[in-house]
């Protein structure tokens, strides 16, 4: 008895709201297999919005809900999609997400936005979102596009942060706008480097550096 | 798979179709939304000129309490029922300089008894595109005491300085008047060192401050957008000094 039903519960579960397959599309992309120092996509808003800690948060989480969005929209679509129009399909649902993203970041973070100014827009150009529908979502069910999308809209933004963090810190000696130096009595001047998309360049190349020191990663196997 | 021309036709008819609607929906529905964003950002930049605002909230109330706008035209005659916030300068800088509507926004003291600043829009062509803003003048209509000013597409680092306050700290206290005649405030050649240099370094000259490095044509359309603008708003400003 007890065996049977062992063996049934084996197979039902094949696959769960978060089976281990699907963590992994999650887990995934954040050191493994993530599109910025792994794949190098996306390299181009990662210098130029990484100033400062905020508008890198909101660029993250505006990639993420592109990515993840138009993930499922492909996925759901996936079977009617003509095979000879599929990029400019994959197109047209990535601009709408986009235009709808900056639109309501201009109604409700109206700074933000102004921040950001044209790299909202920019994000449909941002090889992550097209890679992940032509390699991800155009051969798999919306549920595992949607986390495929989220995990990698995360690893995006990890790497975004991580470089705004030390950019903000070290250019202008606050995080979030708050002057962290100044607080701490510490007389503190902003490293210009920091501030200029070389700056972010060379962070970015540390980090890559770092993460293929500790996971043995490498471009030849 | 090879689709037939007509499905992959009709296919993108409906495609296009859906994402329109669902385009122009949101847009409909977040216009109020961002309309009011502009509306206060424009506020937070009149008051920005003559005070440090501290957060957004408190725009709106300063604004309603201490600033009395109205609009003028170019011989200094109050335009009647017009409504200087909806004046569209835009269009108005299209005009030629004698046809324009010109809004001042009036910044009263605390308690209201007095007017202390004038704050008058300006709007003009930097070295890719437009460049605006606001300039500040003290109760005498001759003292600026701060600008502020905005563009759509200079080059950042070098003309699109112009939005920081590093530049715009250079036009406090200038005279834009010398004697009777307008003077402006023209903005040099070259760069003396930037920062708290560059202040120091015009210190004594009245109608001039420091330019900015590789920029020359975004400083020279900031010199003409003001001798544009403040000759707009000359007559009013004479009438009103004469009074006074």
């Amino acid at each position: 008895m007890a065996e049977t039903a062992e063996k049934t519960a084996e197979v039902k579960p094949k696959d769960g709201l978060l089976s281990k397959k699907n963590r992994k599309l999650l887990i995934d992309p954040l050191d493994g297999n993530n599109p910025i120092t792994v794949q190098v996509l996306g390299i181009c808003s990662a210098l130029a919005v990484t100033v400062q800690l905020e508008p890198a948060l909101f660029m993250a989480a505006g990639v993420t809900i592109v990515t993840a969005c138009s993930n499922v929209v492909i996925s759901m679509l996936r079977n009617s999609i003509p095979s000879r129009i599929r990029i400019i399909v994959q197109l047209a649902i990535v601009s709408l997400w986009v235009i709808l993203v900056d639109q309501i970041l201009q109604a409700f973070f109206y700074d933000v936005s102004k921040k950001l100014s044209t790299y909202v827009g920019l994000i449909i150009t941002n090889c992550i979102v097209m890679g992940r529908l032509e390699a991800y979502a155009m051969a798999n069910k919306p549920w595992p596009s949607f986390l495929d999308g989220l995990g990698n809209g995360f690893g995006y933004g990890l790497i975004l942060v991580i470089v705004a963090f030390f950019r903000e810190l070290f250019g202008s000696g606050s995080l979030f706008g708050y002057k962290v130096f100044a607080a701490a009595g510490i007389p503190y001047m902003g490293n210009g480097l920091l501030m200029l998309p070389a700056g972010a360049c060379i962070i970015v190349g540390i980090i890559i550096w770092v993460q293929r020191a500790l996971n043995g990663y490498s471009e030849d196997h | 798979m090879q689709q037939s021309n007509g499905y992959v036709i009709t296919y993108t008819v409906i495609l296009t179709l859906v994402c329109a609607i669902a385009l122009a929906l949101a847009s409909l529905g977040l216009k109020p939304f961002q309309d009011a964003n502009k509306e206060l950002e424009k506020k937070q930049n009149i008051l920005a000129t003559v005070m440090t605002i501290k957060n957004r909230e408190e725009v709106k109330d300063i604004y309603k309490k201490r600033v009395k706008s109205y609009v003028i035209d170019f011989n200094g005659k109050m335009l009647e029922g017009k409504v200087a916030e909806d004046i569209d300068v835009v269009a108005e800088y299209k005009k030629k300089a004698q046809e324009r509507q010109l809004p001042i926004y009036e910044i009263l003291s605390e308690d209201g008894s007095k007017s202390e600043y004038f704050v008058l829009p300006v709007y003009g062509f930097g070295l890719w595109n437009d460049i605006w803003g606001f300039v500040a003048l003290k109760g005498d209509l001759n003292t600026i005491n701060g600008v502020k000013f905005e563009h759509k597409g200079e080059t950042p680092g070098l003309g699109a300085r112009i939005a920081t306050d590093e530049i715009q700290v250079r036009y406090k206290d200038k005279k834009i008047f010398e004697g009777e005649n307008l003077a402006s405030v023209i903005m040099a050649k070259g760069e003396l060192g930037g920062g708290d240099a560059s202040v120091e370094a015009f210190k004594g000259k009245d109608h001039e401050i420091d330019g900015m490095s590789g920029a020359t044509i975004t400083g020279k359309g900031l010199t003409a957008m003001l001798k544009d603008y403040l000759g707009c708003y000359e007559k009013f400003i004479k009438a009103k000094k004469a009074k006074s």
